[in-house]
């Protein structure tokens, strides 16, 4: 049984998932940081792998990417980091990242790397469903990773259906149509949650995008299994000098 | 493989390039324009509109021009299609004018656009001024202080100007920028693309608006000499859409050469280059898979040259198929040498080009050298895309 799975059959209710980029804001802080959110009280580490292109992100993690690149983060170094984790790290950890330096990895060797470091799953936003299927998916069976997709509210109910069976350890609910990091309020969100339950899904559903504080984490988890923070972690780290006491206090401020 | 070079297979490759790797939030959007493009394309109504303002809007056909003092100069018959005749002085119109007509037939109610050089966003600010939709266009920021004129005709028409100030703030950045905007209104929003990059459909799409410069290629060649084909094709490349439009009715055609250029920056190997398929591997960047310049780890470089509409770190997926089956030619010229075609052009026609253009005329003075054309070829075809007014600060500096 995947330690996602594990989780979720121990507790089904309030999962904080916490995303930081790796890193930032030094390349030698990924440890402390997830040392930090686990012994918090998060439930999942989601570890962002920094690209020079992030679409799909808004003007935090943008920045904070740009910082752990000029800091010399690349993905040898990232293993490098995360090679023993498994002796202090026992919650989840999930891989985030673009296609590209993946790619340039070797889509294999990744996960290969990935898996003998103990990550057990990968979110790959720009990876399409067909690609996915035709391509990739093996190899990530191959190596025991779980494969989670996002959906989002334009998502049709047949697409969901398709991407929740694509998918493995969690479905992954953007909160808006929108980048990450975004403060607008969605009017339809209620609405958009009930379809998703509707659809009787096989996997646990985290919401994530627009995220900040802790009223913001009990809305958006009101009726699911979770929710995920990135750019408000990120502005956290930013702030404090010491990125242990930083995180414990941005954990705290949710969960108390 | 495709079985033809223009068409790309139902998921959007080109050989092995293209596809369309967008994140889940773009999904319905790029569906809903893949499912729909083709049978609007070729709605008879549609036709119809699209033609007349081709025909009244736009000012085609442009003429097919012979370069009578550039042909003897070189030896060969050159022939120039004068893209820069277009209204707002570009290739970029003929797209705009047909994805806003899609759009509308889409009922999207607002448009957005990036852009390097400025024509794209100048051509997008124009079609949205036409139909009275509301415009942002997204432009780095160092491309809007070094491409003023085109900013304030984008002002003038209406349209919102965004500076871009990510990355390496130019026509990468600024396809970023409007890529993340459609993500956030995905419902009302409709993105024109203004080259062959991008998800599919968009390369295909956008190849197809141009094609309308081959075609009359074509017809007006033989009207002028007889030949049903020239010998070669000669184009700029950035992200590649005149090259697209000038090439598409020869891309099957084994005959005729096709030849790409593109822009060296300060030299291929000087590290301040924009010759992707030189300097290029195979990566994703907005959307498709294709040849692009990054970093061992797979970090997107800045590129260089001293064109913006040049200086993308990318190719189209059909470019990049071109050169992975060595069907299109691929060259390259600098900063210096474009100027120096800028001004050859001038002085021996009296048509300033385009800084984008002028890398096409540039290598004209290499083509014996490098070998590329047979003994026997002697009709050459140059998409002459654009017209040099927005850069005469450029000129002026280097004159």
């Amino acid at each position: 049984m995947s330690r996602l799975e594990k989780l979720f059959l121990k507790k089904n209710k309030g999962i904080l998932n916490i995303y930081f980029t790796a890193g930032f804001p030094e390349l030698n802080t990924v440890m402390p940081i997830m040392e930090a959110l686990q012994s918090g009280g998060a439930d999942i580490i989601e570890l962002g792998m920094p690209y020079s292109d992030p679409l799909a992100d808004g003007p935090v993690i943008q920045q904070s990417s740009q910082v752990a690149l000029a800091n010399g983060m690349d993905l040898d170094n990232l293993f490098l980091q995360i090679t023993n984790m498994r002796k202090a790290i026992s919650i989840p950890v999930i891989l985030m990242g673009y296609m590209n330096p993946v790619l340039q990895y070797g889509f294999e060797p990744f996960c290969a790397k990935a898996a003998a470091s103990g990550v057990d799953g990968l979110i790959l936003p720009d990876l399409p469903a067909h690609e996915f299927e035709t391509i990739y998916a093996p190899v990530i069976k191959k190596y025991g990773l779980d494969m989670i997709f996002l959906v989002s509210p334009e998502t049709s109910n047949e697409r969901v259906m398709k991407l929740d069976a694509l998918s493995s350890g969690f479905l992954y609910a953007v909160s808006s149509s929108s980048i990450t990091g975004s403060s607008a309020v969605y009017s339809g969100f209620d609405a958009y949650i009930d379809r998703l339950l509707s659809l009787s899904l096989k996997n646990p559903v985290l919401v994530g995008f627009g995220i900040s504080d802790k009223a913001g984490f009990q809305k958006a988890t009101a009726k699911t299994n979770g929710g995920i923070i990135g750019s408000a972690f990120i502005k956290a780290l930013s702030a404090g000098k010491d990125v242990k006491a930083a995180t414990k206090a941005f954990v705290s401020s949710i969960l108390q | 493989m495709t079985k033809r070079f223009s068409e790309p297979d139902e998921n959007g490759y080109y050989g092995s390039f293209g596809g369309a790797y967008i994140p889940e939030m773009l999904h319905r959007n790029v569906e809903e324009l893949r499912t729909r493009y083709l049978d609007i394309m070729h709605e008879p109504e549609f036709q119809q509109e699209f033609q007349l303002l081709l025909k009244d809007y736009v000012g085609r056909p442009t003429p097919l021009y012979f370069a009578k003092r550039l042909s003897e100069r070189y030896g060969w018959d050159i022939y120039l299609k004068r893209e820069d005749l277009c209204h707002t002085g570009a290739h970029k119109i003929n797209n705009t004018i047909g994805q806003i007509l899609l759009a509308i037939r889409l009922g999207k109610k607002r448009i957005i656009a990036e852009t390097g050089a400025g024509q794209h966003g100048v051509a997008t600010a124009t079609v949205c001024a036409l139909k009275g939709m509301e415009c942002v266009v997204f432009m780095g920021e160092k491309d809007i202080q070094r491409q003023a004129p085109n900013v304030a005709r984008m002002k003038m028409l209406g349209a919102k100007v965004v500076p871009v100030t990510s990355g390496s703030r130019t026509l990468k950045d600024a396809t970023n920028e409007a890529i993340r905007e459609w993500i956030n209104d995905p419902v009302d929003t409709h993105y024109i693309i203004g080259s062959v990059v991008g998800p599919h459909p968009y390369p295909d799409m956008v190849a197809r608006f141009q094609s309308v410069i081959s075609a009359e290629i074509r017809v007006q060649l033989k009207e002028k000499t007889g030949k049903e084909l020239p010998d070669a094709v000669i184009a700029c490349v950035g992200g590649g859409s005149n090259a697209a439009g000038a090439f598409y009715h020869f891309l099957d055609e084994k005959n005729v050469k096709l030849i790409a250029v593109e822009a060296a920056g300060l030299g291929v190997n000087s590290g301040s280059s924009a010759a992707t398929t030189q300097l290029g591997t195979v990566g994703i960047l907005h959307g498709s898979k294709s040849l692009l310049m990054q970093t061992r780890d797979g970090q997107i470089v800045e590129p260089h040259s001293i064109s913006a509409g040049l200086d993308y770190p990318g190719i189209g997926p059909l470019h990049a198929h071109l050169f992975e089956t060595a069907r299109g030619i691929f060259l390259s010229a600098t900063d210096e040498e474009s100027l120096a075609g800028a001004l050859e052009l001038s002085r021996t026609e009296g048509i300033i080009p385009a800084l984008e253009t002028a890398h096409a005329i540039a290598v004209l003075s290499t083509l014996r050298e490098k070998k590329v054309l047979d003994e026997e070829d002697r009709t050459l075809v140059i998409c002459l895309s654009g017209r040099g007014d927005k850069d005469m600060n450029t000129y002026m500096e280097h004159l």
